[in-house]
């Protein structure tokens, strides 16, 4: 059998000890406990007031809803209570610091949340009639722009909904390309330590997928891409600076080579933190990118998303875009470029991916942030960044192994192995050790390449004391994983939840709550 | 009755013509806790060292593959309700699906006990 | 720079810790061809809070809010009033700047949050689950097409013409590189698209998707299609645009639906131009493992209290890989959130009053409308969007009215340009933030309009 992630995680739930005495709300002063919605609210509690319906003859076609729905309706102070306690068990950027590798969970400045909320922006309709919305184009069109220029490339599709739907759209505009060329490439060429979107997304659009193998210096191994390069490889999705924190310093030379065998050079732009302002993808020949709005330009990660992931193209590309775009006019005005200007302004566009127009709340965002910033803030941005990586890279030498740590600097992420830790202790020990010291944990297991992988992110936003205190946390818990502390077998200790039973989860799940279910019995 | 055993930590059971085929104790112990298994339904065609069933833990998926080729007579719908078998007794009643052999001849390819054990102590 | 805290005596000493002369060692591995000397030429440098503001509001003013006119457009994106603290609750900082919740000991604000809107999703919608949300109705009902041929191992998919125009859109893109068939029709304001749906189902059907109320605000029932498409061991996805219909009209779960998506922007969420917007997926149980995006499941903790963790994660592309039910990696966290705190203020008796409101503001303006001469009423039913006919062009109407300061409904036109069985069609949506004022202006205005 394969073993498609062969990075050796484990679930392990550690052990119970002994605790203080309970409280009767089973509250710890202020961390509270919270009961469901369902448990709290009812049917006929509400906290909106509405002013009577008038009488009307319905035309509901006779398909009234008669059975209960079933939901739950709580007061305005319960509603904030519920809401309140519940945030209080999360982490947060707000408070403290994230080093979650591959993330870049910066500082989400509040100037952000107040310019998205103009009316203007905020309260106007996609469909209205494009007079009356030309401010708001133009936040489009100048974001657009900066996208371009901080690139080096030549188009930008505005439109996909994130990350994962912007590699999507590269990859659908590479295949509009080849199609055009009436070629059939089958094949994507894809390190093995890319994220698991990569070959996902490139299946999905119909191509078979093919691993290309890291050097020892955990870089594209050059000589077997070039390699296996033909007329049935359609291109290579790569990632710069990749998952293991190092800039490709051949990416120009394989761009060169893929463009040589007819193929098209997709970048995964997730770590475009690292170099934005120093480094134009565009100059090392990529032909897509996708840009995470909530990564590099700091729009709120919430707990999940929204993200907004608009992807640069090159002159090669950028005719297959997809609509809906934003074009400027030679009027200086703004003009939304839909299905029927399609065949006048984007003829061989592949198509639209999603209804309306974009995350016009994170376009407000990302260029407030961008604005703010500007040309040479950017570029201290991709150097604190980098700085503030390497500077932990080197204070943990000694504590953890980094397995490229000899090979020269890392970009904006340290990458380190569980090698050295005790007989039994695992990276997931360390991480659940940090939560203790009240740090949310660094990206484990990722990527796959390297065993027990931990990859530490700290952003440019962090002060040097910030970063001086969580390196003496990191390599507290470090020492105490190599010494073989068993209390980190059952941390963290300390944290709203002990470590969480997911084997229960997956074999029965339970993903909505029933009238039946009051208690959960442990297998 | 015979039991073989593929580089992959499969087993495979033979009496005459049909097998039954699992995975190795080694394998299971790898994956930990399995939370799914999907067999594959009967009559389907497996192809040796094609994909064949699927087993999942919590944060990790892996394909099972055919040890030779054949015919599927019975997928083990126990794995349905109670996909922890597969960790206490991936040997015995943890066993995957079975099946008709259409080349026995491919089973000289494979390891008996002492050369999987041999096999998995060099890892 | 106000966002960087580093000084430049922390850059010199940790410069020294690191053992590099200065920051450009760092980017050694940059080849010298690609280096920057310097901030990219031709942009601007760094701006002020104050700077960037002024920008901001210039650009602000020029958009016309819906809040200052009277405001009818719908077609997928609907106004509703917000209740004040739910951008209060999603603006708590642990809330907007924290991660997807994959270390679950320091994220149960978040987990609960998205076992409730599960469990909301799934009984608004009158389905056995939902997952954690997906970006939008539009990305979400292409999912669904997609594990619809996954269940049933098919790959032609019946779309009704009442589907939403983008919907379609993007299905079609999809489509043309999965390689799916879509059987499509043309809209048409008269007749219902539910003969030819029933007469197109057969034994190669993977799915039928059927909008509810769909696309000109018609309420049709779904349990025939439901029926005939279970006969043929097809699924029937319903596609729900207004899911505040829900709190008046029977759930597509109820009439048989196998899958229901839809957009939840009209909760909490708000116009925004277009997006984030949130898109709502539901499923029955026997699909589960089928179901893409994520999926927020209860379990215990080592002291066996009660918590929540994302679960079924081989599913997702980040594990499965090339093997994966989908690409996609977040859901819409935030907006999700918005949509379960507008649900929870709301509750059953809130949802159906909203729902009563909007229908009988619905009703009267349509009244009202449909005496204006030379404009009729095109449905028998409606929830809160219904369709008038117009004797001109309605798109040129909707610019004139604009310029009338008044934001008049979507044109059909608009939505499908070209079609000219459909270019005197006008959608017109009526929320409870609609006053009786606001219905006069409008009839007014149009009537002189179409003077």
């Amino acid at each position: 059998m394969s073993t498609v992630n062969a990075s050796g995680w484990r679930p392990e739930m550690g052990q119970s000890d002994v605790m203080a005495a309970e409280t009767y709300t089973g509250n710890r002063a202020l961390m509270l406990e919270e009961a469901l919605i369902f448990e709290i609210g009812d049917s006929h509690t509400t906290g909106v007031d509405f002013d009577a319906a008038p009488k009307v003859q319905s035309r509901l076609g006779g398909l009234e809803r008669n059975r209960e729905i079933g939901l739950p309706g709580l007061s305005e102070p319960e509603t904030v209570r519920h809401y309140t306690r519940l945030s209080r068990q999360n982490y947060a950027i707000d408070l403290g610091l994230f080093p979650l590798g591959s993330c870049t969970m910066k500082h989400n400045p509040r100037l952000n949340e107040k310019v998205a909320r103009m009316k203007g922006f905020i309260d106007v309709h996609p469909l209205q009639p494009q007079e009356t919305v030309q401010g708001a184009l133009q936040v489009i069109n100048e974001l657009a722009h900066w996208l371009i220029d901080l690139t080096g490339m030549h188009g930008v599709a505005m439109s996909p909904k994130a990350g994962a739907h912007g590699e999507l759209c590269g990859i659908l505009a590479i295949k509009a390309a080849l199609d055009a060329r009436g070629e059939d490439r089958p094949v994507i060429l894809v390190p093995e330590s890319a994220h698991g979107t990569n070959p996902a997304t490139a299946a999905f659009a119909g191509f078979s997928v093919e691993n290309i193998p890291a050097t020892p210096e955990g870089r594209v191994d050059v000589a077997a891409l070039k390699a296996r390069l033909g007329p049935d490889v359609a291109g290579v999705m790569i990632t710069n600076p990749n998952t293991c924190g190092l800039f490709e310093r051949d990416l120009k030379v394989i761009s060169d080579a893929v463009h040589a065998a007819g193929g098209y050079v997709y970048c995964d732009g997730a770590n475009f933190n690292a170099i934005v302002g120093r480094v134009r993808p565009g100059d090392l020949g990529v032909d897509a990118m996708h840009i995470n709005l909530h990564k590099t330009f700091s729009t709120p990660h919430g707990g999940g998303g929204p993200g907004s992931g608009p992807v640069v193209l090159s002159e090669a590309l950028a005719p297959y875009g997809p609509i809906p775009f934003v074009a400027k006019l030679p009027d200086g005005s703004f003009k939304l470029v839909e299905e029927e200007d399609a065949t006048a302004m984007q003829p061989e566009t592949f198509g639209r991916m999603t209804a309306f127009h974009g995350q016009m709340g994170m376009f407000t965002r990302a260029l407030s942030y961008i604005m703010s910033h500007g040309a040479d803030g950017l570029r201290q941005v991709a150097e604190d960044a980098v700085l503030n990586a390497n500077y932990v890279l080197r204070s943990l030498e000694g504590t953890l192994e980094a397995p490229f740590g000899a090979s020269g600097p890392c970009m904006h992420e340290a990458l380190f192995t569980d090698n050295g830790l005790a007989e039994g202790f695992s990276t997931l020990d360390v991480a659940k050790g940090l939560i203790d010291e009240g740090y949310h944990p660094m990206t484990v297991y990722f990527p796959l390449v390297v065993h027990g992988a931990m990859l530490v992110e700290p952003t440019e936003t962090e002060s040097k004391a910030a970063l001086d205190q969580f390196i003496g946390a990191l390599r507290s818990v470090a020492n105490r994983a190599k010494q073989g502390d068993p209390s980190l077998k059952s941390a963290p200790h300390h944290a709203p939840r002990r470590r969480l039973d997911e084997t229960l989860a997956a074999r029965k799940p339970m993903l909505v709550w029933k009238e039946a279910d009051l208690s959960v019995a442990a297998e | 009755m015979t039991r073989y055993f593929t580089d992959e930590h499969e087993w495979i059971e033979v009496e005459g013509t049909t097998a039954t085929v699992g995975i190795t104790d080694y394998a299971q112990g790898q994956l930990g806790d399995i939370v799914f298994a999907e067999v594959p339904a009967v009559g389907t065609t497996l192809s040796k060292g094609g994909d064949a069933a699927v087993v999942e833990s919590v944060k990790a998926a892996s394909d099972v593959y055919a040890p030779v080729s054949g015919t599927v007579t019975e997928g083990n719908d126990a794995l349905a309700d109670d996909p922890a078998l597969v960790n206490s007794d991936p040997e015995g009643a943890g066993w995957f699906f079975k099946l008709e052999l259409s080349d026995p001849s491919e089973l000289d390819g494979l390891m008996d006990a002492a050369a999987y054990k041999a096999f998995v102590d060099s890892l | 720079m106000r966002y960087l805290p580093l000084t430049n005596n922390d850059r010199q000493a940790m410069l020294a810790t690191i053992g590099a002369a200065s920051i450009d060692d760092l980017f050694i591995d940059v080849p010298e061809e690609a280096r920057l000397k310097g901030p990219i030429p031709g942009l601007p440098m760094h701006a002020s809070e104050m700077a960037v503001e002024r920008h901001f509001s210039a650009m602000a003013r020029k958009n016309m809010a819906a809040a200052h006119h009277p405001f009818f457009l719908g077609a997928g994106a609907y106004k509703h009033h917000v209740p004040a603290s739910v951008d209060h609750l999603i603006q708590r900082g642990e809330f907007l700047t924290a991660y997807t919740p994959y270390q679950p000991e320091i994220a149960q604000g978040t987990l609960q949050m998205l076992f409730e809107f599960q469990t909301q999703v799934a009984r608004l919608f009158g389905c056995d689950v939902a997952n954690a949300s997906m970006y939008d109705g539009s990305t979400a009902c292409w999912e669904a097409i997609g594990m619809a041929g996954r269940v049933t191992k098919r790959s032609k998919a019946v779309i009704s013409s009442g589907l939403h125009p983008h919907y379609v859109s993007v299905a079609k893109t999809m489509a043309r590189f999965t390689g799916d068939t879509l059987d499509l029709a043309t809209l048409d304001m008269v007749q219902s698209d539910t003969p030819r749906l029933l007469n197109a189902i057969d034994d190669e059907t993977s799915c039928v998707v059927v909008q509810y109320p769909d696309i000109l605000g018609r309420i049709e029932d779904l349990s025939a299609i439901a029926h005939k498409a279970h006969e043929h061991g097809a699924l029937l996805i319903a596609v729900v645009t207004e899911p505040v219909a829900l709190g008046a009209i029977k759930s597509p779960g109820e009439m048989g639906a196998d899958i229901v998506v839809g957009e939840g922007q009209s909760l909490g969420v708000g116009l925004q131009f277009g997006g984030p917007y949130v898109g709502l997926f539901a499923c029955k149980e026997k699909f589960v493992r089928q179901m893409p995006g994520r999926l927020c499941g209860q379990t215990v903790d080592a002291e066996g209290k009660r918590g929540f963790v994302l679960t079924l994660s081989t599913r997702e592309q980040h594990i499965r890989r090339e093997k994966a039910t989908s690409n996609i990696c977040t859901n819409s966290g935030l907006c999700a959130l918005a949509f379960s705190i507008h649900m929870s203020l709301l509750g059953e008796r809130g949802l159906r009053d909203l729902a009563a409101l909007n229908h009988a503001r619905a009703v009267q303006a349509a009244q009202r409308l449909a005496q204006i001469p030379g404009v009729t009423l095109v449905n028998d039913s409606f929830f809160n969007e219904f369709t008038l006919k117009l004797p001109v062009n309605a798109r040129d109407v909707v610019h004139k009215l604009a310029a009338k300061k008044v934001l008049g409904g979507v044109s059909l036109g608009r939505l499908y340009p070209g079609e000219a069985a459909l270019e005197n069609g006008l959608l017109v949506a009526v929320t409870e933030v609609v006053s009786e004022e606001d219905i006069e202006t409008f009839a007014a205005a149009l009537q002189e309009v179409l003077a």
